[in-house]
C-alpha cells in the first residue's frame, strides 16, 4: 500500500474521484423498536463491483441488504440506486433482484416457471420469455432439469435455479443473501468461482451478504466489515486482511496474534512497542500516528511468523524463544501453538513445503523453537 | 463367547418386543375405528337391506332359521329403489348439497381473510384471535342455535333494532328461511374452515412472497400466483370439514329453517321417528354416506397420483 505510486482505477473505481457511485447509502438508520439494527451508515458502491457486507449474526448486514431490496424501509436516511432515490419505491418496482438465503423457490412451479416468473410480471411476449429462460437455464447448466419441481433438485441445483431466476431480469444490482451458506465445502468453492466469472461477464453490480470471511475475501472487490449496525472498515480484501484498522477487524478476519503494549520509541521508519507480557520490545514498520507512551496493540498474522529450530543469527529484532505446545496438521500447512518462556501462546502457521523425512515436520511437540517476524509483518492498532 | 451370544439374543428379544409394541400402537386406533365406525356402518347397511315390519325391532332380520337346518338370508333392495323413484328424496339430496356447497363457499370467503390476518398478526395477538375462533365451542351448540333464533325472529333482536332505527316498519322475515339456515351453518362451521387454513398458511414461507415482490409482482399478483396456489391444501381440508357435516346437518335446518327448508338430515330423522321406517331411514343414511365419501375418495386418488408423478 505504501509502495504503490500510480494506481490504476480501471478495476478500482472507488479510488477515482471522477466516478459516481452506483449505489449510494446515505445516513441510513433502521431500528426495530428500541433495537438499532443499522446505525447511520454511509456507503458508496460502484458499477460492476462485487461488494461484500461481512459480519457476524445480528450485525445488521442482512437488514441493510433488505433495505436495498425494498423489504425494509429505512427509519431515516436514503438509498439511491443509479441516480434514483429508491427509499420509498416498493420492491416490485426496483431495478434490483435478490437471491434469498433459503433460495425461496416457488415449490408449486417447475424450474422453468420459477425462472420465467419475473419476466411474466413484466408482460413480455411469450417467445421472448421462452428464449431468455432457455438461455439462462443453459448458462447455469440446468436445461435438462427445466421441467422438474424444486423438491426434486439437489441443494446445488436449487442454488443455481435461484441464481438464474434473479439474473434473468437483467437487474441493475443483484443482491445475494448468504449465497453459498447452504452448500457443502467443495461445491461452495466451485460456485464461488462461477459467481465471480458470471459477475465479470454480465457486468452487473453484486452486493453479497456473508458471515464467511473466506467467501468474502475470495469473491469480492471490496468488503465492508460490519459490527453492531456500523461499518468497522471498508476496503479491498488485501487492505482488510493486511492493514486492519482495529482489533475487531484483525480478530474477525483470519486469526491473529495480538499483543498489548505501549509506544516507547519511534523514528522515521519504525515504531517500538514495549509489550509487558512478553517482556520485550516489538519493532514494527511505521503505519500509525500513535504518540509516544500511548497504548496500542500489535497484530501479527500466524503465517507471517517464521519458525526455526535454532536461533536465527542474522537478527535480534522480534525474536522470541518458546516450546511447541500443540500442532494442528492441515496437510498443506500446520499450525503450531508455541508457549513462550513467559507463558504467552503464539500461533504460527508454517507451510508444509516438503514431505517430512521420517515423519518429522519443522518442529515436534515439546521442541524448543524460535519465532520471529519482519518489522513489516506486524500492524500497530490504536483501537 | 457365551456372553456375546446372549447379548445377541437379548438384542433379538428387544427387537421382537419393539415390533410387537409397534403392532399394539397401530392396533389400538384400528380396533377403535373397527368398533365405533365400521360396526355401526354394517348395522345400518344391514337394516337398509331389510323390510319394515310392525314389530320390535321394526325390521326383518337378515338371517333366519326357516326350518330345521335351513338358514335364509334375506336382502331387500326395495328401499333404495324407493329412494330413487320418489322425487322427494332426490330433490332433498340435491337441495342439501346445494345449501352445503354455498355455505362452504361463504365460509371460505369469510374464513380465508380471517385466517390470513391471524397468521400475519403478532404472536400475542395470534393466540388471542385463535382463542376467539375456538371460544364458541365452549358453549353448547344447541344453545347457540337457539340464540340465533332469538336474533332472527320476527320479534327478535335484529328486527326490533331495525324498526327502532326506523329503517323498516314491518319485521322482515328472517327466521325459517334459507337465509337463516345459511347464517346458522356459516356461523357454526366457520372455525372448521379457519383452523385448517390457519395451519396451512402458518407454514407459508414469507420469503416466497418477498421473492415474488422482488421479481416484480404487485401484492394482488403475488396473492394469485403464490399465496392462493400454496394454500390450496388448506382450502380443500377446510372445505371438506365444512361441506361433509353441513350436508347431513339436522339441527340447523330444523330449528332455523322450520318446515320451509328441506335437508336430508331432517328427512332421515322423520323416517326414523315419525314414520318408524328404519329400513328407509338406513337407506337414506347409506346413500348420504356414498354421496359424501365418493367425491372425497376421488380427490384423494387424484392427489396420490399427482404426488407420484
Amino acid at each position: 500500500m505504501k509502495g504503490e505510486v500510480v494506481v490504476s482505477t480501471v478495476n478500482r473505481p472507488w479510488l477515482d474521484p471522477g466516478q459516481t457511485p452506483f449505489i449510494k447509502v446515505q445516513g441510513v438508520t433502521k431500528s426495530f423498536g428500541p433495537f438499532v439494527a443499522v446505525d447511520n451508515v454511509d456507503l458508496d458502491i460502484y458499477h460492476g463491483e462485487l461488494f461484500a457486507l461481512l459480519g457476524g449474526s445480528g450485525c445488521g448486514k442482512t437488514t441493510l441488504l433488505r433495505m436495498m431490496a425494498g423489504f425494509e424501509t429505512p427509519t431515516s436516511g436514503r438509498i439511491v440506486i443509479d441516480g434514483i432515490d429508491m427509499t420509498d419505491v416498493p420492491p416490485y418496482e426496483r431495478p434490483v433482484n435478490m437471491m434469498f438465503q433459503s433460495y425461496a423457490l416457488f415449490p408449486h412451479m417447475s424450474v422453468e416457471q420459477n425462472v420465467a416468473y419475473g419476466l411474466k410480471r413484466d408482460g413480455l411476449p411469450k417467445g421472448e420469455i421462452d428464449e431468455r429462460v432457455d438461455a439462462m437455464l443453459s448458462m447455469v447448466e440446468l436445461s435438462p432439469l427445466s421441467k422438474r419441481k424444486p423438491h426434486q433438485l439437489s441443494g446445488g441445483q436449487r442454488q443455481r435455479v435461484a441464481l438464474a431466476r434473479s439474473l434473468v431480469k437483467k437487474p441493475k444490482v443483484l443482491l445475494l443473501d448468504e449465497p453459498l451458506a447452504a452448500l457443502d465445502k467443495r461445491l461452495r468453492e466451485q460456485t464461488q468461482y462461477e459467481l465471480m466469472d458470471l459477475q465479470d461477464r454480465l457486468g452487473i453490480t453484486f452486493v453479497v451478504v456473508t458471515h464467511d470471511q473466506e467467501e468474502a475475501m475470495t469473491l469480492s472487490t471490496r468488503i465492508a466489515v460490519m459490527d453492531a449496525g456500523s461499518f468497522m472498515q471498508i476496503g479491498t480484501p488485501t487492505e482488510i486482511y493486511e492493514y486492519p484498522e482495529s482489533r475487531l477487524v484483525a480478530d474477525f478476519i483470519g486469526s491473529t496474534n495480538m499483543f498489548e503494549g505501549v509506544v516507547h520509541q519511534q523514528d522515521q521508519e519504525h515504531v517500538s512497542v514495549k509489550v509487558a507480557e512478553l517482556d520485550a520490545d516489538i519493532k514494527i514498520e511505521h503505519s500509525t500516528a500513535a504518540a509516544d507512551g500511548s497504548k496500542v496493540w500489535v497484530a501479527v498474522r500466524p503465517e507471517k511468523i517464521i519458525l526455526s529450530p535454532s536461533k536465527p543469527d542474522n537478527t535480534e529484532i522480534n525474536v522470541l524463544r518458546g516450546v511447541v505446545e500443540d500442532i494442528g496438521y492441515y496437510g498443506n500447512s500446520s499450525t503450531y501453538r508455541i508457549r513462550l518462556e513467559n507463558g504467552v501462546i503464539v500461533q504460527v502457521t508454517h507451510p508444509n513445503q516438503r514431505r517430512p523425512k521420517d515423519g518429522r515436520h519443522v518442529a515436534e511437540w515439546e521442541q524448543e523453537v524460535y519465532v520471529g517476524w519482519e518489522p513489516s509483518s506486524g500492524v500497530v492498532l490504536t483501537k | 463367547m457365551a456372553k456375546v451370544l446372549s447379548g445377541g439374543r437379548m438384542a433379538r428379544l428387544a427387537e421382537k418386543l419393539q415390533s410387537s409394541w409397534k403392532t399394539v400402537v397401530v392396533a389400538v386406533p384400528f380396533l377403535w375405528l373397527l368398533i365405533f365406525f365400521l360396526a355401526p356402518f354394517f348395522m345400518v347397511l344391514k337394516i337398509s337391506l331389510a323390510e319394515s315390519v310392525f314389530a320390535q325391532p321394526p325390521f326383518t332380520p337378515l338371517f333366519e332359521w326357516v326350518s330345521e337346518g335351513v338358514l335364509a338370508i334375506r336382502i331387500v333392495f326395495d328401499n333404495f329403489v324407493f329412494l330413487w323413484e320418489d322425487n322427494l328424496y332426490l330433490n332433498t339430496y340435491l337441495n342439501s348439497i346445494k345449501i352445503s356447497s354455498i355455505s362452504t363457499v361463504l365460509c371460505l370467503l369469510v374464513g380465508y381473510p380471517i385466517a390470513y390476518s391471524i397468521v400475519r398478526s403478532s404472536p400475542t395477538a395470534r393466540n388471542i384471535f385463535l382463542l376467539m375462533v375456538i371460544l364458541p365451542f365452549w358453549t353448547s351448540f344447541l344453545l347457540r342455535v337457539y340464540a340465533w333464533m332469538g336474533l332472527l325472529a320476527d320479534q327478535g333482536t335484529i328486527n326490533s333494532l331495525l324498526i327502532w332505527l326506523g329503517i323498516i316498519d314491518q319485521p322482515i322475515r328472517l327466521l325459517y328461511t334459507e337465509f337463516s339456515v345459511y347464517v346458522g351453518i356459516v356461523y357454526t362451521y366457520l372455525p372448521f374452515m379457519i383452523l385448517p387454513l390457519y395451519a396451512n398458511m402458518e407454514k407459508l414461507d414469507i420469503s416466497l412472497l418477498e421473492a415474488a415482490a422482488d421479481l416484480g409482482a404487485k401484492p394482488a399478483v403475488t396473492f394469485l400466483t403464490v399465496t392462493l396456489p400454496m394454500t390450496i391444501p388448506g382450502i380443500i381440508a377446510g372445505s371438506l370439514l365444512v361441506f361433509i357435516p353441513a350436508t347431513g346437518e339436522y339441527v340447523i335446518p330444523d330449528l332455523l329453517g322450520g318446515g320451509n327448508v328441506q335437508m336430508i338430515g331432517r328427512v332421515l330423522y322423520n323416517e326414523f321417528t315419525a314414520n318408524t321406517d328404519w329400513p328407509v331411514a338406513s337407506a337414506v343414511a347409506i346413500v348420504l354416506l356414498l354421496v359424501l365419501v365418493l367425491p372425497m375418495m376421488l380427490y384423494q386418488h387424484i392427489q396420490s397420483k399427482e404426488s407420484e408423478s
